[in-house]
């Protein structure tokens, strides 16, 4: 990489230490994200795409905990820092979008208190000069008459409308990234576009990059630029979406794409990952998806494989080992067209 | 995974109990189910539900053998030994020589005698409270919840207003209601009845709140309506199927009413309002010991207020136990 | 909202109608009123001169409608003990114990809402769990072992505080003689203050508390926390407005109780106030003073709950537009 990356998470492991033992939501998990790019991270629901995504920004409840591993903010370690100075990233530099609107805004405060706030907290400016500025971010969120919304409650607005005001409570200081947690998830089917295709603009027209969390795998063709597989806290597969979606590697990857009813058009019926994803309890050992994968062979379920550099990724999984002369053709002929 | 193995663990113990009884009887079977019942289970592992049992167990012995362990009858005139008063506890009496482990009050009355006397009073007041109130609410609620209609609206409106004003106010209302209503020459004796009505008056709106809530769930399942079809009454119906099935709650409420009905008591009998001087409650001995904290002589007033104390809040803490332990939703 | 408030409004007055009929009862049929007025040696004549008078024999509805008139103007008959207007008696001790009341309210409830959101913020710290513990044996202590326990410490022990009556008073106007303006009268106001508001100030920081620990959860406050506000303006601007509904509803009902309970701090500190009146009028069967103590507390524990019922609206503007009841 030339650019030194926006945010670079290295090695992230979290942990809850429980009565019965330690469990481990995300466990290793590393990549980076380029200033104004758009990260899609995809997986089942108990993957650890959104405790990964709090762990960025320290919003981990105990008993959880960071426990190895760094998080980098345009080079900055910020995974040790105190709550204060971490406060001062949050909103600032890492806005973020939680998945249900209908529960993210305070329903007791006018929702232009809550910008005018957040914007105050993070900038120097008065209180007439945020509330010009709240009221051109509602507008440009698409909230109709901001100027006369701006005084409503969060229950006069419907969800698809408080989701844009969520989008403009993150940008309103302006951060450099925004993670987005399943930001469409709660929504009619009918807004989820809008909202991604404001999303997508607003981050284009400022600069800032983007951490989509999302299982939609049609939200990850809609909106990104890279996307990111996990598998019960572990990355499988990185690399550019377009890649990644017609040509997987990593074998849960191209189950996860023959289950999806595909955008990208591809032919075939459905088909269904045989299983389900195991509890935090019982990781199998190796690498976690080897029970279920059509490809596991001895090795699988005794070492666990690190992520392996393809052309433009890299992907977890012991079919594309280069030091395994044996295999290395094996994995090549499930996706590619080459 | 702990879970787990404490339910074999207590699986294991409860085979191995039964094992012990070779030929079990009846009482043998139920002591067996009892040691094995999560109600025990629970109970073993607080050490502050074991205090406090032990401590309700005892204050309850004392009151109940009260007049066989007393030193003296602290209400026999010819008992009591003037030239002891205020003997301060623990201490021989400076003058007579006399030894008495808590003090004497003004007039050489033994408080540790008087405590164990009056404790009879507060529990005696207390205990018939609470199962007036508990049989008057449990039926209330019962009949409220089974017939519905009018009655239901005419007992739940008479309950939401009560709720509306504190227990206590009730039971001075309803103290001085029936006090006028009884002949002056016969206050003093009926006191301790008028007090016991007026408290469980106070207190029934808990007991059929629970009741009917519980009575309408249970109304409309399958085997109401198949004993109803059988051709069982209504009565026995109510009685037979749907009390049981209410009886945990009855139980907590039960138990927490009988600490509000013990302070009850001894709120009314420290105002005067309540047990009379004759036969004098723990809130009586406080009333009247509270003269002579001023004098010097704290004894006096100082052990009746920490019997009380131990106890309601013994009682209070068996009941926050048997919440959690019966119905944690209860709360 | 309007039907609601007027269906609210109507409640209040049902239940101020029972209220009524109760207090009219025990005043009509409790004893007999002329004996108590007239004593034993009254003539026959005087009797009905007096039946007359009253208005005995009228038909009972006529005689409830009257009292509730009576009752609407302050008049509430003669008490039997004191030969004296019931209303002269009541307004002359009334100050008092709304002095004492209002004391205790405002200690409750700052010292409630502080401990509870202490506690629910830092709910592992020590100091928190000390004063949970505490608090714990608080709820169980009757008000009357609180009030002892603090003559003994303050009064007799370390003699700082007096530890009965009002102190000096100043007359504010005719009939209210105040406490609040001289040393003496706020420090006699300290230990009943105390005396009555602890329990209701325990109530109050038990509840604050877990509405905190549950507001604290929601997703709008770790929302708030992933916008980096401050720890103050999420704590007391975000988390602490939400629990108010349900703190409010507590305190205002609380406060009722704390005029109920009234009765028993004054008592234990000889506080001349309407409590201490009535204890005295269960006490010699005072019917008169009964039936009017019943009908003042009656009238301003449903007021208070109307007042509560109502204040929802001002706090929570869900409410406002919404149809009534459809909450959260």
């Amino acid at each position: 990489m030339i650019d030194r990356p926006l945010l670079s998470i290295r090695d992230l492991v979290v942990e809850f230490t429980t009565r019965r033992g330690v469990l481990r939501p995300v466990d290793g998990v590393g990549f980076d994200i380029a200033r104004g790019e758009i990260l899609g991270v995809v997986g089942e629901s108990g993957a650890g795409k959104s405790m990964m995504g709090s762990a960025v920004v320290g919003l981990i409840d105990r008993p959880g905990r960071i426990a190895s591993g760094a998080v980098l903010l345009d080079g900055e370690p910020i995974h040790r820092l105190s709550e204060e100075a971490m406060r001062r990233i949050r909103g600032r530099r890492i806005g973020m979008v939680f998945q249900d609107p209908l529960t993210s805004l305070n329903p007791l405060l006018r929702i232009g208190d809550q910008i005018v706030e957040t914007i105050r907290t993070h900038l120097p400016v008065g209180e007439a000069e945020a509330r010009r500025r709240a009221i051109a971010a509602l507008d440009e969120v698409g909230i109709p008459a901001a100027a006369r919304r701006i005084d409503s409650y969060p229950h006069e607005f419907s969800g698809g409308m408080r989701q844009r005001v969520v989008i403009a409570l993150a940008l309103a200081a302006e951060p450099d990234l925004v993670i987005a947690d399943e930001p469409t998830t709660a929504l009619d089917v009918s807004v989820q576009a809008q909202i991604i295709a404001l999303l997508k603009r607003l981050c284009r027209e400022r600069g800032a990059a983007v951490m989509l969390i999302t299982h939609d795998m049609g939200v990850i063709a809609e909106a990104t630029d890279r996307v990111a597989v996990m598998y019960a806290g572990r990355l499988a597969e990185i690399g550019p979406t377009p890649d990644v979606l017609t040509r997987p590697k990593h074998p849960y990857t191209v189950g996860l794409m023959r289950s999806t009813p595909s955008t990208l058009g591809a032919g075939g019926r459905l088909h269904q990952i045989p299983g389900s994803m195991p509890g935090l309890r019982a990781i199998p050992s190796g690498c976690a998806f080897h029970p279920r994968c059509p490809k596991a062979f001895a090795r699988c379920d005794r070492e666990r494989p690190d992520p392996i550099p393809t052309a433009a990724g890299a992907v977890a999984c012991w079919l594309y080992d280069p030091e395994d002369p044996a295999l290395s053709g094996a994995g090549e002929a499930e996706g590619t067209a080459t | 995974m702990t879970d787990h193995d404490g339910t074999r663990t207590r699986n294991g113990d409860a085979t191995g109990a039964e094992a012990l009884v070779a030929e079990p009887n009846w009482l043998k079977d139920k002591a067996v189910r009892f040691l094995d019942s999560d109600v025990y289970f629970s109970f073993k592992r607080s050490p502050v539900t074991i205090v406090a049992f032990s401590l309700v167990m005892l204050l309850v012995l004392g009151a109940l053998l009260g007049p066989l362990i007393a030193p003296q009858n602290p209400h026999d005139p010819a008992q009591l030994n003037l030239m002891d008063g205020f003997t301060p506890p623990f201490s021989a009496n400076q003058f007579t020589g006399s030894f008495y482990l808590l003090g004497t009050d003004d007039q050489g009355r033994d408080i540790f005698s008087a405590i164990l006397y009056g404790l009879r009073i507060s529990l005696f007041v207390g205990v018939v409270s609470v199962l007036f109130a508990g049989v008057l609410g449990v039926t209330l609620g019962l009949v409220s919840g089974y017939f519905g209609g009018w009655i239901d609206t005419l007992i739940m409106r008479i309950a939401d207003i009560q709720l509306t004003f504190p227990s206590i106010l009730i039971a001075m209302l309803i103290f001085g209601i029936a006090r006028g209503l009884v002949p002056v020459e016969m206050r003093n004796d009926a006191a301790l009845y008028i007090l016991i009505l007026s408290i469980g008056l106070s207190e029934w709106v808990q007991f059929a709140r629970t009741v009917r809530g519980a009575t309408l769930v249970e109304r409309e399942k399958e085997y109401v309506q198949a004993a109803r079809l059988i051709g069982l009454g209504r009565i026995p119906i109510m009685v037979r199927h749907v009390l049981p099935n209410v009886m945990g709650p009855v139980l907590v409420i039960g138990t927490i009413g009988l600490a509000l009905a013990i302070i009850a008591e001894a709120t009314l009998s420290f105002l005067g309002v309540g047990a009379p001087p004759t036969t004098p409650s723990l809130g009586t001995l406080i009333r009247v010991g509270q003269d002579f904290l001023f004098s010097g002589e704290w004894w006096i007033i100082l052990f009746p207020s920490l019997t009380l104390l131990v106890l309601a809040l013994s009682v209070n803490l068996l009941g926050d136990w048997l919440r959690d332990v019966l119905n944690p939703k209860l709360r | 909202m309007l039907a609601f408030i007027i269906r609210r409004v109507g409640q209040a007055v049902a239940v101020l109608f029972t209220v009524g009929l109760v207090a009219f009862c025990i005043f009509r049929f409790m004893g007999d009123p002329v004996e108590n007025l007239l004593g034993q040696e009254a003539t026959q004549a005087d009797r009905e001169a007096l039946i007359e008078r009253l208005g005995l024999d009228d038909p009972i509805p006529v005689q409830y409608v009257r009292f509730v008139g009576n009752a609407l103007q302050g008049e509430f008959g003669i008490s039997y003990r004191l030969g004296r207007p019931v209303s002269e008696l009541i307004a002359e001790r009334l100050p008092a114990t709304l002095e004492l009341a209002m004391v205790s309210a405002l200690f409750a409830l700052v010292f409630g809402v502080l401990f509870g959101v202490y506690t629910g913020i830092r709910r592992d710290g020590v100091l928190a769990n000390i004063v949970m513990s505490v608090s714990l044996v608080g709820v169980s202590l009757p008000t009357f072992l609180i009030g002892i326990l603090l003559i003994w410490i303050f009064a007799v022990e370390l003699g700082w505080l007096p530890s009965f009556g009002r102190g000096d008073t100043v007359a504010i106007t005719e009939n209210w003689d105040s406490v609040l303006l001289t040393a003496s009268g706020l420090k006699s106001l300290i230990l009943p203050g105390i005396t009555l508001g602890l329990y209701q100030m325990t109530l109050i920081m038990r509840l604050v508390r877990s509405e905190m620990l549950e507001v604290l959860r929601t997703d709008y406050i770790r929302f708030a926390r992933a916008r980096g506000l401050r720890r103050q303006a999420i704590y007391f601007g975000h988390a602490l407005k939400n629990t108010l509904v349900p703190v409010i509803t507590v305190t205002g009902l609380q406060l009722g109780s704390i005029i109920a309970f009234a009765i028993i701090t004054e008592t234990v500190f000889q506080w001349p106030g309407v409590g201490l009146l009535f204890v005295n009028a269960i006490f010699f069967v005072d019917i008169p003073v009964m039936a009017a103590y019943l009908l003042l507390v009656g009238t301003v524990f449903v007021t208070i709950n109307l007042i509560v019922d109502l204040l929802y609206f001002a706090i929570d503007p869900r409410l406002r537009f919404d149809a009534p009841g459809k909450g959260a």
